[in-house]
């Protein structure tokens, strides 16, 4: 399954949904380059959604810290929402889990960027 | 018998579709073979990230070389190759992820993923020169032997 996105504004929060797997190609390729689309549209503060991402390998993780990185230096914030099993399990092992903040509330997750 | 080995092997070009069909192809066996969901999972994302490796790193991403990957299918584990036409190279040049100074590194977390997911894990010279990957996963107890239960279309095409 490819990966799709769709992005939602929240104040001055965007919320991106995604869905499908972030892998090598075409899955990392997207989340790159929806990350950058909203940096270019002055959108620093990103919330991404992966309640409907059920598989990443190690190129999707290099491009979650790749985003992760390119917001920070733009001085904005990228958090995660909503993971599922085997993401979470995946960013525990590789100690990730302690770098991003993580949430499970969307409302949460929203009012932690005030 | 039960000791008899299956064997499979196919030679992938060096694209990134290839790691798909690796990771397809070595479901189909491990299915078959018997494991269960999430050991599929880890068997698929280790296959998947050894192709990345010998995709990326071995054969530079270059078209005309090969990547070579076989599944040994024993009594007792599920071995999988991962051959690249690269120069090969050593576990302990490797840097550690979990590293606080390579913690946010884009890459490097392949070789990891892999240690962590199989049971066993090494890297080898292979006759190519390249670098080979050889990791295995033990049988899940009570699993379709390599004579067993498995599905026609999964099994391994060849006895070794």
């Amino acid at each position: 399954m490819s990966l799709h996105a769709t992005h939602r504004d929240a104040g001055k929060v965007t919320v991106v949904d995604l869905s499908g797997r972030i892998v090598l190609g075409d899955g990392s390729a997207l989340l790159r380059k929806t990350i950058r689309g909203l940096l270019d549209d002055q959108r620093k503060m990103i919330l991404l959604n992966l309640a409907d991402v059920d598989y990443i390998d190690s190129s999707g993780i290099g491009e979650l810290v790749s985003g992760f990185t390119a917001v920070k230096n733009q001085s904005g914030d990228l958090k995660l929402l909503h993971l599922t099993k085997k993401v979470r399990d995946l960013l525990q092992i590789t100690k990730l889990y302690t770098v991003f903040d993580v949430f499970t509330d969307e409302s949460a997750a929203l009012r932690s960027f005030s | 018998m039960a000791s008899e080995i299956k064997h499979l092997e196919m030679t992938l070009e060096t694209i990134v579709e290839s790691v798909n069909l690796a990771e397809e192809m070595c479901l189909r066996v491990a299915e078959a073979a018997g494991f269960g969901e999430d050991d599929c999972y880890r068997i698929g994302m280790s296959v998947r990230e050894g192709v990345i490796n010998a995709f990326h790193y071995g054969n530079q991403e270059r078209p005309e070389k090969k990547i070579y990957l076989a599944i040994d299918l024993t009594a007792d584990k599920m071995i999988i190759h991962v051959l690249d036409e690269g120069v090969g190279f050593k576990l302990i040049d490797v840097p550690d992820p979990l590293a606080e100074e390579n913690l946010l590194s884009t890459s490097g977390r392949g070789i990891f993923l892999m240690r962590a997911f199989m049971d066993e894990f090494d890297v080898v010279s292979g006759k190519t020169g390249g670098a080979e990957i050889v990791m295995s996963k033990k049988l899940p107890t009570g699993s379709a032997s390599p004579n067993g239960r498995g599905g026609q279309n999964a099994r391994p095409q060849k006895e070794a």
